[in-house]
C-alpha cells in the first residue's frame, strides 16, 4: 500500500504513519511466509536437485554413484545442444503450442460469444462444453487414441461411410498425420477452458456501452471490433500464457496416444524418456532445466509484450 | 424538434405489469420528466421510448412515424444513461467521435461536431485523457457530449446526476436547462427519482405510480407543469410524492359540505376547507392534507407541542403533537428561539387544505392556479 493512500490523521506526526506503515508490512510478510516457505519446498528444492543433477552423470538405477561432470550434458559433444532429437523436441514443442493456443484462442472465443448471447440453453451449453476439460488427460487420450484407431476406430468408420476417404487412415500411426491429431484433440480438451475465460471477460463488458452504441446506430462488426475485442484483450492474453505455459510442457496426451512417434515427440517426452527409459538422470535433469528455462524465457517474453500492449493502449 | 406521442403503452415482465396504459404527448421543444418512487416504471418507459425494449402493448409516434419496429439507431433520439456508459478504452474524443463515424459524415464534419460539442461543455483540455483518468463530473459531460454530437430529435436521461455529489448536482442540472434553451426545440425526457430536478427542469411532470401486481390502473399518476402537481395533486398519492418534506395528512368528519367548502372535526376542532365538496355525505370521513410550509404558526385556533426540531439554517420544521391527528404534524417555521418541549400556536387557512376522498381521489380546490402556470398546464 503506497503512503498516499494513508491520510495522516491531522492530529499525529507523520512519524506515526510511517511506522504504522512499518507493521502493516511486517504483517504482510508474515502473512505470506507460509505460502513462501511452501513454495520453496515443493517448487524450489526440486528445481535445484534437478540443476544439480545436470551438472553429474547419475545414473537412475544407483543415484549415490555419481560424478561431477559440469556442464558437459549441456554443451559437451554428446551434450543436449548438440542432439538433433532435442531440438527436434525443441521445434515440436513450439509448434504445438503455437497452433493449439492460436486454435484454441479463435474457437474458444467464438463458442464464449455464443453462451454470451442469452438464451434457456445456455446454461445447460455452459456445462455441457466444460465436459472434455473435465475428464482427465489420459482418459480423454485412450478414448481418442481408441475413437482413431486404424482399423476398428468409429472416425474411419464414420469417414469411410460418407465416402470422405477411400481406406482406413492410421492418425497416430502415420508420421504425417500424428502431429495434426495430437493438436485437434489438444484443442477438443482445452477449447473450452478458453472459451470460459473469455466468457468471464465479455461478461465483466459493461451492457451498458452495448447499449449505448446501439442507441448510436453502431453496426454490429464495429460493435465487436470497436468495443468487444479491445475490452477482452487484456483477459484473453492471461488466458493465452496459462494455455502457452501448459502447451509448452504437454506430455501426457502425447505419451499416451503416440509415444514412440518421432514426429510429435515435445520436449517433456524427451525428458522422460533420456532419465526413465536411458535411465540418464544427469542427462534428462539438463534437459529438463532447459525445459524449464526456455519456458521461463518465453514466459517473460509473453509477459513483456503483454504490459507494452496494455500501456500502449 | 419533434413530437413524441404514447398510446396505450404496456409492458410486462412475465405476469408482471410494469406499465399499463398509458396515454401521454410529448410536444416538441418540451422537458419532460418522468418521476415516481422506484420501481414504477419510469427508466422502462425511456427504455422503450429508446427503443432498448420492446413494449408489450401499444403504439410509439415520433414524428407521426409509428416507431414500434424501429430499432433504437432510427429512431433519431440519443440516450444519456445513468451509468454514463463510457467506452472505457478510448480517448474523450473518440467517445464522442465513435456514434458519428457509421454515419458517412467525413472526418472534417466529425471534428466540427466534436470539437463545438467539446466547447459548450468545457471538455476541449479533456479530448485526450480516456474515461479512467476524468473525475464523475467529467464523465457525465461527456455522455451529454456524446447525445449533443449526433444532433438527435429526442434527448433522453436516464437519471444522469444520481451519482453526482450534491453541489455538482446542482450545477449540472443548471448546465442541462441551459442545453435545453440553446439546443432550441429539442425535446427532452428525464427520469428522476429527485423530485428537485422534476421541478426544477420540467415545462411537464409525468408522474407514474407502481403497479405492485394490480391489474387495470393506469401507470400514470398526473401530468402536468410543476407547479399544477404541486397545488392541484389529484391524488393523495401524488400529494404525498411531491413536496419535501411532504403534506401532512389526519382523517376528519365531514359536518357540512356542499360546492363553496366542507366543514370538518378533527380532535374536538372544527376546519373550513375551500374545496369543492358537491359529492360529500355529512358524516363521512374526508382525509385532509397541508403542506408544511402551509401552516401559519405564531397564531391561530390550535396548539401543539414541539416533540423535535430540524434546523435547516434559513428556516425549520418543527414536529407538534397535536390534538388534529395521531401522527405529529410537521410544520414550518422561521424562528430558531423553539425549543423542544414548547408549545405553538397556528392556524390551518382553508384556502391552503387539500381534501381526499376515501378513494384517494382529491376534491377540486376552489383556490385557482396563477396564471403563468395555469396556461401551461392546461395546454398539457
Amino acid at each position: 500500500m503506497s503512503s498516499e493512500t494513508l491520510a495522516p490523521p491531522l492530529c499525529l506526526p507523520p512519524r506515526t504513519v510511517s511506522s504504522l506503515q512499518r507493521s502493516r508490512q511486517r504483517m504482510a510478510w508474515l502473512l505470506v511466509a507460509p505460502s513462501l516457505l511452501v513454495l520453496l519446498a515443493i517448487a524450489g528444492l526440486p528445481l535445484l536437485r534437478t540443476f544439480w543433477m545436470s551438472l553429474s552423470d547419475a545414473q537412475l538405477a544407483d543415484l549415490s554413484s555419481r560424478q561431477f561432470v559440469g556442464l558437459a550434458n549441456y554443451i559437451g559433444d554428446s551434450g543436449v545442444l548438440n542432439d538433433p532429437e532435442w531440438w527436434g523436441a525443441v521445434r515440436n514443442t513450439l509448434w504445438f503450442a503455437l497452433m493449439s493456443v492460436g486454435m484454441e484462442t479463435v474457437l474458444g472465443l467464438g463458442i464464449a460469444l455464443m453462451l454470451n448471447h442469452p438464451s434457456r440453453l445456455k446454461t445447460l451449453l455452459r456445462a455441457a462444453v466444460l465436459v472434455p476439460w473435465a475428464i482427465p488427460t489420459v482418459v480423454s487420450a485412450k478414448m481418442w487414441s481408441w475413437m482413431l484407431h486404424d482399423q476398428f476406430g468409429v472416425i474411419n468408420a464414420m469417414l469411410l461411410a460418407l465416402g470422405l476417404i477411400g481406406e482406413p487412415l492410421a492418425w497416430t500411426a502415420d508420421p504425417d498425420l500424428a502431429f495434426v491429431t495430437i493438436v485437434l484433440v489438444d484443442v477438443w480438451k482445452t477449447t473450452p477452458f478458453m472459451a470460459l475465460l473469455i466468457l468471464a471477460a465479455l461478461q465483466m463488458v459493461p451492457s451498458d456501452c452495448y447499449e449505448a452504441a446501439r442507441v448510436d446506430g453502431v453496426p454490429t462488426w464495429s460493435v465487436f471490433l470497436n468495443l468487444t475485442l479491445p475490452l477482452i484483450t487484456p483477459a484473453v492474453l492471461v488466458a493465452m500464457i496459462f494455455r502457452t505455459l501448459d502447451a509448452l510442457r504437454v506430455f501426457d496426451l502425447i505419451y499416451v496416444m503416440t509415444s514412440n512417434s518421432r514426429t510429435t515427440k515435445s520436449m517433456s517426452v524427451y525428458v522422460r524418456e533420456q532419465m526413465i527409459d536411458f535411465q540418464l538422470v544427469g542427462y534428462g535433469s539438463a534437459a529438463a532445466t532447459l525445459l524449464f528455462l526456455l519456458i521461463a524465457l518465453i514466459t517473460l517474453c509473453y509477459m513483456a509484450l503483454a504490459r507494452r500492449r496494455m500501456e500502449g493502449h | 424538434m419533434s413530437q413524441i406521442r404514447l398510446q396505450h403503452i404496456q409492458k410486462r415482465f412475465g405476469d408482471n405489469p410494469i406499465l399499463a396504459d398509458i396515454d401521454l404527448t410529448i410536444e416538441r421543444g418540451e422537458f419532460c420528466v418522468f418521476i415516481g418512487p422506484s420501481g414504477c416504471g419510469k427508466s422502462t418507459l425511456l427504455r422503450l421510448i429508446a427503443g432498448l425494449d420492446d413494449a408489450s402493448g401499444g403504439d410509439i409516434h415520433i414524428d407521426g412515424v409509428r416507431v414500434n419496429d424501429l430499432p433504437p439507431a432510427r429512431r433519431d433520439v440519443a440516450m444519456v444513461f445513468q451509468s454514463y456508459a463510457l467506452y472505457p478504452h478510448m480517448t474523450v474524443f473518440d467517445n464522442l467521435a465513435f456514434g458519428l463515424r457509421h454515419l458517412k459524415l467525413g472526418e472534417a464534419e466529425i471534428g466540427r461536431r466534436v470539437r463545438v460539442a467539446a466547447e459548450s461543455l468545457h471538455l476541449t483540455p479533456l479530448l485526450d485523457r480516456k474515461p479512467g483518468a476524468l473525475s464523475g463530473g467529467q464523465r457525465q459531460r461527456v455522455a451529454i457530449g456524446r447525445a449533443i454530437v449526433r444532433q438527435p430529435k429526442v434527448f433522453l436521461f436516464d437519471e444522469p446526476l444520481s451519482n453526482l455529489d450534491a453541489s455538482l448536482r446542482v450545477k449540472t442540472r443548471v448546465e442541462i436547462a441551459r442545453l435545453h434553451r440553446e439546443l432550441g426545440n429539442v425535446s427532452m425526457i428525464y427520469v428522476t427519482h429527485d423530485q428537485t430536478e422534476a421541478m426544477t427542469l420540467a415545462d411537464k411532470i409525468v408522474l407514474l405510480k407502481p403497479l405492485a401486481g394490480q391489474e387495470g390502473v393506469p401507470s400514470i399518476a398526473q401530468v402536468g407543469h410543476p407547479l399544477e402537481l404541486y397545488h392541484h395533486p389529484r391524488s393523495r398519492f401524488v400529494a404525498s410524492f411531491i413536496g419535501s418534506p411532504g403534506m401532512n395528512f389526519f382523517d376528519t368528519e365531514v359536518l357540512a359540505a356542499s360546492g363553496d367548502g366542507v366543514q370538518c372535526r378533527a380532535g374536538g376542532q372544527v376546519l373550513d376547507a375551500a374545496v369543492n365538496g358537491g359529492g360529500c355525505a355529512v358524516g363521512s370521513t374526508l382525509t385532509l392534507g397541508v403542506r408544511p410550509e402551509h401552516v401559519l404558526c405564531g397564531e391561530g385556533p390550535h396548539l401543539g407541542r414541539v416533540t423535535h426540531l430540524e434546523h435547516l439554517g434559513e428556516h425549520s420544521y418543527a414536529y407538534l403533537d397535536c390534538a388534529l391527528s395521531p401522527a405529529p404534524l410537521v410544520v414550518k417555521v422561521m424562528q430558531s428561539a423553539l425549543a423542544i418541549g414548547d408549545t405553538l400556536r397556528f392556524a390551518l387557512p382553508a384556502a391552503q387544505l387539500h381534501a381526499f376522498a376515501a378513494d384517494g381521489e382529491a376534491l377540486p380546490r376552489l383556490a385557482a392556479l396563477p396564471a403563468a402556470t395555469r396556461a401551461v398546464g392546461a395546454a398539457a
